[in-house]
């Protein structure tokens, strides 16, 4: 009898085995995390359910007859959230990006540029975000220098002040991550300086800190609500409101699920980029 | 200088006109640290010449000082008669007019390879795309890569990395190429790729300055081997002669190393 004709698609009898064993410690494992998890929240929802306060929390934080009261105003808030946000978000990206860019300026001719840019990185990254909104909100108006603005747009400049802080750290630090080999490959085309920074180091800089960058917006999505102190009604003033006229702070909760519900595609955008990144770097390139 | 190298950096040619690069008493530290100490040479046109010598002879930092990325401590550095160590020139302008291959780290990694080659014609020579591209194509089809134009640099093995890396050095017909141990961060058998396409280009007429370890290439494509040993040109010749019959005691020794392995 000739033996079985070789071939070398057909997985061998180990394998086939091999693969069975996979098969049935998959199926036990989402088994085994499927009950943990129906007893673990079972566990967590009794303890809760029985504390001796629960019906009392339960209608005032959780009474579905306010929250539907309160969602027109609560809605109407967030959509000046959005609006905010929106205008920050290009703000931010601008003002950090050329502070980074200033940081990174070779010269003595740019020293001072340089030692501005520092300056300013090192005071917004260390004053808190509400001073900077009472600062900026109340303080520059009262200049009496610009013509009178809202307090929707001295709030939305204050957030493009300290978040620029952060963004331009990470960008330099983008900038200084990509291989100084690059620059001098760039150099050596006869590429300016200016012409370098554009198309080689900025764009490879922006990549490397991508993840970096999303997250900073995620925490800027929710850092919005601040501005709700400077009396802008948004989502956060809004459920104030709400609930200072029926004694009911179900609105609170409204309003943090939806900024939840907000910032939810792009925590998810964060991590699906930051996987795809690391499983391209793990194919291995040279350059 | 040594009185031997004095000698023998005299005794090759006597300066002519159509040298396309002249280095004149180059010096460079790095903080306390001398590395060229007094560096003379002359590349005429069409010439290959390969600068050999131990690590941290020199060989690199000459290069990155012909290429204006290192300034010099003193001496004068001309490019067909203009004097570009001058502080005054543009040193953008001066790049443009050389092509530089470096060890690693070429290749822009977010950009396609067409886009890499075409780069400086389109940037710098303010060429259009339509030219430029098709110049470029013509270029890495004549290196067998024209079906890796649309990749990704990370696409390509490390040979087919530098070679993309030195057409695109050649794209802007540079006055003199520059090549800078091109082949140390590659795995082995990649390494006669690489060195095919410069044994080409040399053949071609392209003048060439190039640091290597790679002695038996040196000798077959260079016409002058430069020896370099702590920061001055110790010993230059015919690269039959200087393999053959050096005439420095160090020379020997160095190329000793290489003997055999």
């Amino acid at each position: 009898m000739p033996t079985r004709p070789f071939d070398d698609t057909a997985p061998s009898a180990v394998e086939l085995e091999r693969r069975a064993y996979r098969r049935r410690q998959t199926t036990r494992s989402v088994a085994v995390s499927l009950v943990s998890t129906i007893v673990f929240a079972a566990l967590i929802w009794l303890t809760v359910v029985n504390t001796p306060g629960f019906e009392r929390v339960r209608q005032s934080f959780f009474d579905l007859d306010v929250a539907i009261a309160a969602w027109p105003r609560v809605i109407e808030g967030l959509w000046v959230n959005i609006q905010v946000l929106a205008v920050a978000v290009v703000g931010v990206a601008l003002l950090g990006t050329l502070l980074a860019v200033l940081r990174t300026l070779r010269g003595p001719v740019f020293f001072p540029l340089r030692a501005l840019a520092a300056a300013y990185t090192d005071l917004f990254r260390g004053l808190p975000l509400i001073i900077v909104l009472f600062l900026v909100g109340f303080g520059v108006p009262g200049l009496e220098l610009f013509p009178r603005n809202s307090a929707q747009f001295w709030g939305t400049i204050a957030l493009i002040l300290t978040y620029s802080a952060y963004v331009s750290e990470v960008f330099r630090a983008g900038i200084e991550a990509v291989h100084p080999s690059q620059r001098l490959a760039a150099r050596s085309l006869g590429l300016s300086h200016g012409q370098t920074m554009r198309i080689v180091v900025l764009p490879q800089a922006v990549r490397k800190v991508t993840p970096a960058l999303m997250n900073d917006f995620v925490a800027m999505q929710k850092d919005v609500g601040l501005i709700s102190v400077l009396g802008v009604v948004d989502a956060v003033r809004a459920a104030q409101i709400e609930t200072a006229q029926n004694f009911n702070f179900t609105p609170y909760v409204l309003a943090g699920l939806l900024f939840v519900l907000l910032a939810l595609p792009m925590i998810r955008l964060t991590d699906w980029y930051t996987a795809r990144l690391r499983a391209r770097e793990q194919i291995g390139s040279i350059v | 200088m040594t009185g031997g190298a004095r000698e023998a950096a005299a005794g090759i040619r006597p300066a002519s006109t159509d040298a396309v690069l002249r280095l004149q008493g180059v010096r460079k530290s790095f903080g306390a640290t001398p590395v060229l100490r007094g560096i003379d040479l002359e590349v005429r046109e069409h010439e290959v010449v390969a600068l050999i010598g131990a690590s941290g002879s020199g060989k690199s930092t000459l290069l990155r000082c012909v290429t204006l990325l290192e300034g010099l401590d003193d001496g004068q550095i001309f490019l067909r008669g203009d004097d570009i160590s001058d502080p005054r020139v543009d040193a953008d302008r001066v790049r443009a007019r050389m092509g530089v291959v470096f060890q690693q780290f070429n290749l822009f990694p977010h950009i396609r390879v067409l886009d890499n080659v075409t780069l400086a014609a389109r940037r710098v020579l303010r060429e259009p795309r339509a030219s430029a591209e098709a110049r470029a194509l013509e270029l890495l089809d004549r290196v067998g890569l024209a079906d890796k134009a649309r990749e990704y640099p990370d696409r390509l093995s490390g040979g087919q990395q530098q070679r993309v890396a030195i057409v695109r050095a050649v794209a802007t017909s540079p006055e003199v190429l520059l090549l800078d141990e091109i082949t140390s961060a590659l795995d082995p058998e990649l390494v006669g790729e690489v060195l095919d396409l410069v044994r080409e280009l040399a053949a071609e007429g392209t003048t060439i300055v190039m640091a290597t370890h790679e002695m038996a290439f040196a000798r077959d494509v260079a016409d002058r081997v430069v020896f370099l040993d702590g920061g001055v040109v110790l010993e230059q010749g015919p690269a039959a002669q200087l393999f053959a019959a050096p005439r420095e005691e160090r020379t020997r020794a160095f190329l000793a190393r290489y003997r055999g392995a």
